[in-house]
C-alpha cells in the first residue's frame, strides 16, 4: 500500500509507573485510512492499553514511560495533548451508562461542542443531524434512565461523531449489551464505516460477535505484544486463537469436532462466507454419531414460583403470572432483554421485594414470612459487580462476615471459612488483602462469602460479565463444581454461550411474562423466542442449515452433549 | 423505577415555572430570599410566604415529593427556635424595647410577648424561604442550573460539578439500595433493634462498597469527559441554555419589585428592619 498510514506505531513500548513490567512491548503496527480493524486479546493482554494510547488517556490520565513512536495523522502523540487527540480519535467506552455525562441524550451528544464554545443555535442543529445518523432524533429529551442500553450506546457514538473525528475507537462495545442489541451495534458500526469511510478500531474479546460483519484485519494482542495481524479467514483457521485464550467461533469449533480441517480457502471468518461443500458429509456423520445425553433430573422440587405477579407502581406489571418449578441440583439460566423482569425475579426470591400475588415455595413450603436474613440461608445472591459486595479489607474477614453477623462462634467460623475457601480455590490467599486480587478472584471471594452461609440455591447476576474466555471458563467450571456439590444454581445472563454450554435449561422472560422454559438448544433455535427476548440465533444453527443437517435444534443439542462429554473425560 | 428514586430530583412537568430559564429562577430565588432575610416585618413575611405557596402550587409539586425535606426543615427550625430561646430569652425585649411578661420560667427567666412575637416572626421567615428553595431545586434541570450558575459568574467547572452530582445522585441512590439489600441478606441488621454502635458499624458495611463503586464511576466519567474535551478552554457554551423570554422578564420584575417593596417598607414604614406592634 502506498497510502500514508493514519495510525502508526513504531517500536512502541509503554510501562505504567505503577507496574514493574512494560504493558506493551515493541508494538509495530500501521493502520490505513478507511480500514476497519479488530483488536482481540484476553484480559490483561494490553489491548485496552493500546486503545488508551490511541485516544490519549495514556499518558494524559494514566501516567507511564513511553518509548518508540506513535503517530496519528503524521503527528507524534507524545507532543499532542488529549484535546487535540480527541479531535482525531473519537472513543466510545464500554460502559455506555457510566459515560453518559448529560442529563438528556441531546445534552450528552452536545457535550464536545459545549466544551468547544460552539454557539447555541449551531449546536442544536448539529446535534439534530448527528442524532439522525444513529436514529436517536426522537429521543433527544430523554434521560439515561429512559433509554435502553443500545440507545445509550448510540448516544455515545453520536457524541463522538459530532466532532467529525477521522478515527472511531470502540472499547469493548459489546459488554453490557444483550445479544440482539450487540448484533445491532455491530451493524451500526459497519453502516457508519461504509457511509463515512472513517477508520474504525474495535477492541473486543468476543470475536464471533464482531465478525457478524466484515472486518479488514484482526490484530491479536497477548502479553503486550502483537501476536498476529491477518484477515479473519486466516485467523480462525490457525491455532492462534486457542493458543491465546480467545474463544473461536462456535461453528468453527463444531467443524473441528467433526474432524474437518478448517483452512482459509473455506472462508471461515464469517458464518455467512463459510463454504460448507467439503464439510457437509463430515458434519452429518459426526452429528449422527453423537449419543444423546438423556439423563433427566428427577430430584424433588426445591423452588417453585406459582402465579407470581409484581409491579412497582401498581400500574405497569414488571412480572406477570410467572410459574416455574426448579428441581434440586439444577443449573438454569434466566434470559431476556433488559427490563424484562429478570432482576426483579431474583429480588422476589431473596425477599428484597414482595410479590403482589402468587406463592414462592421452597421444598413445598411457602416462604412468604421469611425475612431477608432467613431467606439468605436458603437462597444466596451474588451481585454482578464484586465491588458492590466487598466491605472488608481482608479475604478471611470478608468471607466470615455473614457468619459473624449471625453470632456464630469464632471456632466454627474458622472451620467453615476454611472449608469454603478451599472449595473456591482461595485457600492459599486466606491471609491476603482483597485489593491484591484480580477481578475474577474477587468474584470468587464474593461467591465464597455467600456460600459460607450454606445456601441451597445460588443466584448469580451476570457471573461472567466482562470476562475473557479463560476467566469465563474458570468461573463457570467452578460453578459446575459447586453445582455438583448439590447447590442449585440460577444464573441471570446475557451470554448465549454460557446458556448453551452450561445450563441445560433456560427460562426466557419478555415483557414480564415467561415465554419459554425449555432446553437452551431449543430456545436458541426458535426464531420467535429469539425475536421477543432480544436473543441471538447461535451460529451452530446456521451451520446445521448450511450443512443440510435436518433438525437444527437437534444438531445444537448434539454439539452441547458432545462438548460436555469432552470436558468430563 | 420506583417512586423513591424521584425524590429530591428534577421532575419534568410542563408548568409556567418549569418553562422559566434556570437563570431567571436563580435570580428570583436570590431576590426573594434576600427580601425575606432582610425584613423582620411579619406582615411582609406572611405575604411572601403566601406568594411562595401559590408558586409552589403553580409548579405542580406534590406533597409526597417534598415531605421528607419539609420534615427535616421543621426539625431544624424548631431546634433552632428552642436553642435561641435558651441562649437569649430577652432578645425580643431588647429589640422591641417593651416588656409584657406572660409566665415565669426556670432560673428567674420570664416568657415575654415580645420574645414570642420575635420567634414567631423568625419561624415564618425560614418557612417562607423553603418553598422557593424547593421550587428552584425541583423545577430546574440540573444542567440548566449549572448553566445559570455559570451565567451569574460562577466558574463553569464548579457549576458543572454541581450538575454532575445531581446527574449521578439517582445512580448512587440505586447503588446504595442494592448494596444495602445484599448486605442485609448476609445478615446485616439495620433496624432499630440493633444497638447504636452496631448500627454505626453496620452502616460502614454499606458505605465502603458504595465508596468503591463510586470511585469506579468517577474514574470512568472523568475519562469520558477528558476524551470529549472538558476543561479545554476558559469558557463553554451550554446546550440547555434558554434565551430569556417575556415570562422570564415578568418573573424577574415581580421578584425585584417584592424585594424593593420590602426594603422600602422597612425604611419608610417601620424605620427599621423590625416591625414593632408594641409601641
Amino acid at each position: 500500500m502506498n497510502k500514508q498510514a493514519i495510525i502508526e506505531f513504531q517500536d512502541f513500548s509503554f510501562q505504567y509507573y505503577s507496574q514493574a513490567e512494560p504493558t506493551l512491548h515493541d508494538i509495530n503496527l500501521k493502520i490505513y485510512p478507511g480500514e476497519k480493524i479488530l483488536v482481540v486479546g484476553p484480559s490483561g493482554s494490553g489491548k485496552s492499553t493500546l486503545g488508551h494510547c490511541l485516544n490519549g488517556l495514556i499518558p494524559f490520565a494514566y501516567k507511564g514511560e513511553i518509548s518508540g513512536s506513535l503517530k496519528i495523522n503524521g503527528l507524534e502523540t507524545k507532543t499532542q495533548d488529549i484535546f487535540h487527540l480527541s479531535k482525531m480519535v473519537g472513543t466510545v467506552l464500554q460502559d455506555a451508562d457510566g459515560q453518559f455525562v448529560g442529563l438528556t441524550a441531546g445534552e450528552d451528544i452536545a457535550f464536545a461542542l459545549e466544551n468547544d464554545n460552539v454557539p447555541h443555535a449551531e449546536m442544536r442543529e448539529r446535534v439534530q443531524k448527528v442524532a439522525a445518523m444513529v436514529d436517536m432524533q426522537n429521543w433527544l429529551a430523554s434521560s439515561p434512565f429512559e433509554l435502553s442500553g443500545g440507545q445509550k450506546q448510540r448516544t455515545s457514538l453520536a457524541g463522538v461523531m459530532i466532532d467529525n473525528v477521522d478515527i472511531l475507537l470502540f472499547d469493548e462495545p459489546l459488554a453490557n449489551l444483550d445479544p440482539a442489541t450487540g448484533k445491532t451495534a455491530i451493524e451500526i458500526i459497519d453502516d457508519i464505516h461504509k457511509k463515512s469511510q472513517k477508520t474504525i478500531v474495535i477492541i473486543e474479546h468476543r470475536l464471533e460477535d464482531v465478525l457478524h460483519r466484515d472486518i479488514d484485519r484482526v490484530i491479536v494482542v497477548n502479553d503486550g505484544r502483537i501476536i498476529a495481524d491477518m484477515n479473519a479467514h486466516e485467523l480462525v483457521s490457525s491455532t492462534i486463537l486457542t493458543e491465546n485464550g480467545i474463544r473461536e467461533p462456535l461453528y468453527v469449533t463444531a467443524l473441528k469436532y467433526a474432524g474437518v480441517k478448517v483452512t482459509s480457502d473455506m472462508l471461515p471468518g464469517h458464518i455467512t462466507t463459510l463454504k460448507t461443500e467439503f464439510s457437509k458429509e463430515a458434519l452429518n456423520v459426526w452429528h449422527n454419531a453423537i449419543k444423546a445425553d438423556d439423563r433427566k433430573n428427577t430430584n424433588p422440587s426445591i423452588l417453585k414460583m406459582e402465579n407470581i405477579s409484581f409491579s412497582y407502581d401498581g400500574v405497569r406489571p414488571i412480572l406477570d403470572d410467572i410459574n416455574f418449578d426448579l428441581r434440586e441440583g439444577e443449573m438454569i439460566s434466566i434470559v431476556g432483554k433488559n427490563g424484562a423482569g429478570k432482576s426483579t425475579l431474583s429480588k422476589l426470591l431473596c425477599g428484597f421485594e414482595k410479590e403482589d400475588r402468587g406463592v414462592i415455595r421452597y421444598k413445598g413450603e411457602d416462604i412468604k414470612d421469611k425475612t431477608i436474613k432467613e431467606r439468605a440461608e436458603i437462597i444466596g445472591v451474588v451481585m454482578q459487580n464484586p465491588n458492590q459486595m466487598i466491605s472488608k479489607p481482608m479475604i478471611y474477614d470478608e468471607v466470615a462476615l455473614g457468619l459473624r453477623l449471625r453470632n456464630v462462634s469464632e471456632d466454627q467460623i474458622a472451620a467453615r471459612v476454611e472449608k469454603v475457601l478451599k472449595v473456591c480455590g482461595l485457600a492459599p490467599f486466606k491471609d491476603w488483602p482483597i485489593s491484591a486480587l484480580s477481578y475474577g478472584q474477587k468474584k470468587r471471594v464474593t461467591i465464597a462469602s455467600i456460600l459460607v452461609l450454606d445456601p441451597k440455591i445460588l443466584i448469580l447476576d451476570e457471573p461472567t460479565a466482562g470476562q475473557d474466555f479463560r476467566h469465563y471458563t474458570e468461573i463457570m467450571e467452578f460453578l459446575v463444581e459447586i453445582n455438583k456439590l448439590g447447590v442449585t444454581v440460577i444464573m441471570i445472563t446475557h451470554d448465549m454461550h454460557l446458556m448453551l454450554e452450561y445450563t441445560p435449561r433456560a427460562i426466557v422472560l419478555a415483557g414480564g411474562r415467561k415465554i419459554a422454559d425449555t432446553a437452551a438448544s431449543v430456545v436458541l433455535t426458535d426464531s420467535q423466542v429469539i425475536g421477543k427476548a432480544n436473543l441471538k440465533e447461535t451460529s451452530l444453527f446456521n451451520l446445521a442449515q448450511m450443512a443440510g443437517v435436518g433438525d437444527g435444534t437437534h444438531f445444537v443439542q448434539g454439539f452441547i452433549d458432545y462438548e460436555r462429554r469432552m470436558k468430563n473425560r | 423505577m420506583n417512586m423513591k428514586m424521584k425524590l429530591f430530583s428534577y421532575n419534568q412537568v410542563d408548568t409556567p415555572i418549569h418553562r422559566l430559564s434556570g437563570l431567571t429562577k436563580l435570580v428570583c430565588f436570590l431576590f426573594l430570599t434576600f427580601a425575606v432575610m432582610f425584613s423582620y416585618d411579619i406582615r411582609v413575611i406572611l405575604a411572601v410566604m403566601f406568594f411562595s405557596l401559590g408558586v409552589l402550587r403553580l409548579s405542580k409539586i406534590k406533597y409526597s415529593q417534598i415531605r421528607l425535606m419539609i420534615l427535616y426543615v421543621l426539625i431544624f427550625v424548631i431546634t433552632n427556635a428552642v436553642i435561641s430561646f435558651f441562649f437569649s430569652p430577652e432578645e425580643g425585649v431588647k429589640i422591641y424595647g417593651t416588656r409584657h411578661d406572660i409566665a415565669n420560667l426556670y432560673g428567674g427567666h420570664k416568657l415575654t410577648l415580645e420574645q414570642i412575637f420575635y420567634q414567631v416572626t423568625k419561624f415564618f421567615k425560614y418557612f417562607s424561604v423553603i418553598p422557593f428553595g424547593i421550587i428552584f431545586l425541583l423545577t430546574t434541570n440540573p444542567s440548566e442550573f449549572a448553566s445559570s450558575l455559570n451565567g451569574i459568574g460562577v466558574n463553569y467547572k464548579a457549576a458543572f460539578a454541581v450538575a454532575l452530582t445531581l446527574r449521578y445522585f439517582p445512580d448512587v441512590q440505586r447503588d446504595y439500595h442494592d448494596i444495602s439489600l445484599a448486605q442485609q441478606a448476609r445478615g446485616l441488621d439495620l433496624s432499630h433493634k440493633a444497638k447504636f454502635t452496631d448500627r454505626f458499624k453496620n452502616a460502614l458495611l454499606i458505605v465502603i462498597p458504595l465508596i468503591f463503586s463510586a470511585l469506579d464511576r468517577i474514574e470512568l466519567i472523568s475519562n469520558a469527559m477528558d476524551l470529549r474535551g472538558f476543561a479545554k478552554s476558559k469558557t463553554r457554551t451550554w446546550y440547555t441554555f434558554k434565551a430569556l423570554t417575556g415570562q422570564d422578564y415578568a418573573a424577574l420584575a415581580i421578584s425585584a419589585l417584592i424585594f424593593i417593596a420590602t426594603v422600602l417598607i422597612s425604611i419608610f414604614v417601620n424605620h427599621s428592619r423590625f416591625y414593632n406592634p408594641f409601641i
